[in-house]
């Protein structure tokens, strides 16, 4: 059949009193062009012919509809992108009822593995408590299935005076030469789950301390404390393994997160350290998720680590500083370790702490003329530590290692508010719009 | 986006290689399409009356997942929603979300202007552009049309940002559209019990409207009875609880609602959703911890797609920290991140002038580039190929190395004899153990500047010229 023009001033009569049967025998096809005075009807020509043009539209499209015929698809609305065709139709007497189905989404295949650190006396250790990471089944605190274990925090202990921001500074100057005091200040005051003692003063570019005095240095954190603990090395590459294994050594049994086997070291014997004195591996790459499989990978096949003692650490950057590329990284991971891939289905490890590397978080005004007022910077710093912490959090990462209490005190709140461990009371939200907000 | 191939869409295209897009094929401006890198009025043959069915076809098949709406007008006009997929590394997110700051109708016009122009005017420099906040939401606490009218009037007066209008009372919200329906504001909300005078309203002056409530089987009711009525600019606002089980459950209801509209293509529900992270004003009594907790909650939101936010805090340690994860989550990963390597000008340098070292990576480059700058120093930049990686991992993992710094200035053919008086490079702080090696490396004087390029400025003051 022909495509039939109707036109604008047939189209008035055509409708007037909704006279459907007028349309029967005009079979509408996808080739049906609406003569509008040459324009074809799109919703801003409508528009811009007016009101009544617009109502005459609306009526058409509406029987069209009734005759099961896609206007919207020909007309341009509804899928068309950005159009917006808000024709003048009355407004419905009820509202028409509807179930929203929240389905099972995404197909999550594989669990990531449980990894526990710190061991109780029951288990050769000497710890009063222990730490399991990992075990989700979906993404961090999605409703698909039960998150079996809250995220956790570690807070940094150094093994020497740092520098610092002052934000952060001011909390440690009455114990920042002891480690073992400053490992019971965080774990007393600020409610650490763990403690992490960076063993930095080993680096040969700092203090070249041996790695007997680092040994000696983990001792007394963990007679001091009794929550798990992480080691750190100092970071430089040649002697970490040394100082690792000594340390590992020297805390035997007692499942510490050794931190950290990397590419760019003799990963193999921090492992062997690792397996001897019963420890958990952190597998460290930087931002790069192929490189975290290929470590990871070595670490279970070439140094026989089990799966239960493997936490990954992908690197973490700032908030305005490749915090993208961390965020993305991480969630890639994630999301490969939920769908199957047993090379990536491990808890994550993230060096919140880098936070107070990014120069909003500790500089004292913006280098920058042109910029507003940054206002004062102790209160910058720990909200970039928490939004650096958060945002990681939601891409799945499992453990934090941290620096400021009160950072620590709000990361602890949201993530466990999210994760179903903290209620509150009632509060009524629908009448936002009519609070006042004291100045 | 309901087609996944280029194949699919080139079916629609004209197919004549005229290049008039600026792609050199149909085939490659279709991947374009797909990419979401380009536009179909991208290509001027389609526009044309033979092949409109064509277009309009390849439109319906390329819409975004979730509907795109316009907020405001002008060039302060922001488009909201538009995303087509959940996790930003397998496309990008577009459309960062619109952050709109409240203001309260009871205000005297002094504090109102004031807060107004605060809103309009902040900005922080990241990566050679401003990051700005985008919007007002004017908020009813008189209760009286008259007061909230003129108080919208007054915030349209002030700022060409677009406006959001928030009230439960449809007279009022009547009062406020009527003072600023020219410029497109957003109506907060509709509810169960509202909605046929919130819907007239949204009816009788073509605007996009906020449906409220955090019941999602009530939520899709009004969603699609709006839509039956011909209402095709809809966001959805689930109810954004400040604490507790509640917060949790605020999060899982974005969660299921999003994925109904991208993995499912639940159409009544893929709209853009509305999170109101000030609602921790109502649990948090001091200021601080409010606007910590506004941030928060800002924070949960921007990664777990929220498309427009109403927030109340203006602490620039609260701002600051919303615009930058923003912009983070929202940043296209598909984007290069790397400077061409070489050496640059800055400002106007001379004999005398620093000759400074840092990465190609983007944002070190920039960052250093406009600390230098914007203090006025005149100064060589020269931007080591480090395969886009910062200064601190690029010397740990071996891409940045005396050679490299070397190579930069001979590919460059930048001379110290002819360029300089001094034969001196300023190294990064951060880079401080290539010091040796590069005097090695170069024959030249190398200095080891500071680990933040913000303190280059001081730094020069007290080691420049060199003695
Ligand atoms: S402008 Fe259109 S017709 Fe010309 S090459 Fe591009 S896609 Fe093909």
């Amino acid at each position: 059949m022909a495509a039939k023009k109707i036109k604008l001033s047939e189209l008035g009569e055509m409708f007037k009193g909704l006279d459907v049967e007028a349309l029967e025998g005009v079979k509408i096809e996808g080739d049906i062009e609406i003569d509008l005075g040459g324009a074809g009807l799109s919703p801003q020509v409508a528009q811009a012919l007016g009101h009544e043009t617009t109502q005459i539209a609306a009526h058409l499209i509406n029987i069209a509809r009734i005759l099961g015929y896609p206007a919207d698809k020909v007309l341009g609305i509804g899928g068309a992108p950005g159009i917006p065709a808000q024709a003048g139709r009355p407004v419905l007497r009820e509202l028409i009822p509807a179930k929203f189905q929240a389905n099972r989404f995404e197909d999550w295949k594989s669990q990531i593995q449980e990894v526990t650190i710190g061991a109780t006396s029951a288990d050769g250790g000497t710890r009063k408590s222990t730490v399991t990471l990992g075990g989700e089944r979906a993404l961090p605190f999605y409703p698909d299935a039960p998150m079996p274990h809250r995220p956790h925090i570690t807070m940094d202990v150094f093994d020497m005076p740092i520098g610092m921001a002052k934000a952060v500074k001011s909390h440690y100057e009455d114990i920042i030469n002891s480690p073992a005091e400053w490992a019971k200040k965080v774990v007393r005051d600020f409610g650490a789950d763990m403690v992490t003692i960076h063993l930095i003063s080993t680096d040969p570019n700092i203090k070249n301390t041996s790695a007997r005095d680092a040994a000696k240095t983990v001792e007394d954190v963990l007679q001091a404390v009794d929550v798990p603990i992480v080691i750190g090395g100092s970071g430089n590459p040649e002697k970490d393994p040394e100082v690792l294994e000594a340390a590992a050594k020297a805390a035997a049994g007692e499942r510490c997160l050794l931190a950290s086997a990397s590419l760019n070291l003799d990963y193999a014997r921090i492992a062997k350290a690792a397996n001897e004195f019963n420890h958990v591996v952190l597998s460290w790459t930087q931002l790069e998720i192929n490189a975290q499989k290929e470590l990871n990978r070595k670490l279970m096949k070439q140094c026989n680590v089990k799966r239960e003692n493997i936490v990954m650490d992908p690197t973490t950057a700032a908030l305005g500083y490749g915090l993208d590329y961390a965020y993305t990284n991480m969630e890639r991971i994630r999301l490969a370790g939920l769908t199957g891939d047993q090379e990536l289905s491990f808890p994550m490890s993230s060096g919140t702490t880098n936070a107070w590397g990014a120069r909003e978080a500790w500089m004292t005004s913006s280098p920058i003329k042109e910029d507003s007022d940054w206002g004062a910077r102790e209160y910058r710093g720990p909200i970039w530590e928490i939004v650096t912490g958060l945002t990681l959090a939601l891409a799945g990462n499992d453990l934090f290692m941290m620096m400021h209490p009160g950072a620590v005190a709000v990361l602890r709140e949201i993530t466990q508010t999210l994760f179903g461990s903290i209620e509150s009371e009632a509060i009524d939200i629908s009448g936002w719009t009519a609070r006042g907000i004291k100045p | 986006m309901r087609v996944k191939s280029p194949l699919e869409v080139y079916r629609f295209l004209p197919q004549i290689n005229c290049a008039e897009c600026g792609e050199t094929t149909c085939m490659a401006f279709a991947a374009r399409l797909i990419d979401r890198s380009k536009k179909l009025e991208d290509c001027p043959p389609l526009l044309k009356d033979e092949f409109k069915s064509k277009y309009l076809e390849l439109a319906r098949l390329l819409a975004p997942e979730i509907r795109e709406i316009v907020i405001g007008t002008g060039e302060h006009a922001k488009k909201v929603g538009g995303d087509d997929v959940l996790y930003r590394h397998q496309l990008t997110f577009f459309n960062p979300p619109l952050l709109a700051y409240d203001v309260e109708d009871t205000l005297d016009d002094k504090a109102l202007v004031e807060r107004v122009k605060k809103i309009h005017d902040f900005k922080k420099f990241y990566v050679g552009r401003f990051l700005k906040l985008n919007g007002v939401a004017v908020r009813a606490i008189s209760g009286d049309r008259t007061k909230f009218a003129a108080a919208v009037k007054k915030v349209a007066e002030t700022t060409p940002l677009p406006i959001i209008l928030c009230s439960l009372d449809p007279a009022i919200l009547r009062a406020g559209v009527e003072a600023v329906k020219d410029r497109k504001p957003l109506i907060y909300a509709a509810n169960e019990t509202n909605w046929k005078e919130v819907a007239a309203l949204a009816l009788e002056f073509n605007l996009p409207v906020v449906l409220f409530s955090e019941n999602l089987d009530t939520l899709k009711s009004l969603a699609v009875s709006f839509a039956e009525m011909g209402i095709k600019e809809i966001v959805l606002d689930p109810g954004t609880y400040p604490a507790g089980k509640k917060l949790r459950e605020s999060f899982q209801r974005f969660l299921n609602l999003r994925r109904a509209g991208i993995k499912e293509g639940q159409k009544d529900v893929a709209l853009p959703l509305m999170a109101v992270p000030m609602t921790a004003w109502f649990v948090e009594n001091d200021p601080v911890n409010a606007s910590y907790w506004e941030t928060v909650l800002a924070s949960v939101f921007i990664v777990r797609y929220a498309d427009i936010m109403i927030l109340h805090s203006l602490e620039p340690y609260a701002l600051l920290p919303e615009l930058h994860l923003r912009d983070t989550i929202y940043t296209d990963p598909r984007t290069p991140v790397k400077v061409n390597p070489g050496v640059f000008e800055v400002g106007a340098p001379t004999k005398d002038s620093p000759v400074i070292v840092t990465t190609n990576f983007a944002l070190t480059y920039y960052t250093v580039e406009s600390d230098l700058s914007s203090n006025k120093v005149n100064c060589y930049l020269a931007a080591v190929d480090t395969d886009g990686i910062g200064v601190e991992a690029a010397v740990a993992g071996g891409q940045l190395t005396a050679a490299k710094i070397k190579d930069t200035f001979s590919k460059a053919g930048f001379d110290f004899k002819e360029k300089t008086s001094h034969s001196t490079l300023i190294i990064p702080g951060l880079a401080a153990r290539l010091q040796g090696d590069a005097e090695d490396a170069t024959g030249l004087k190398v200095k080891v500047g500071p680990p933040d390029s913000g303190r280059i400025p001081g730094w020069l003051e007290k080691n420049w010229p060199p003695k």
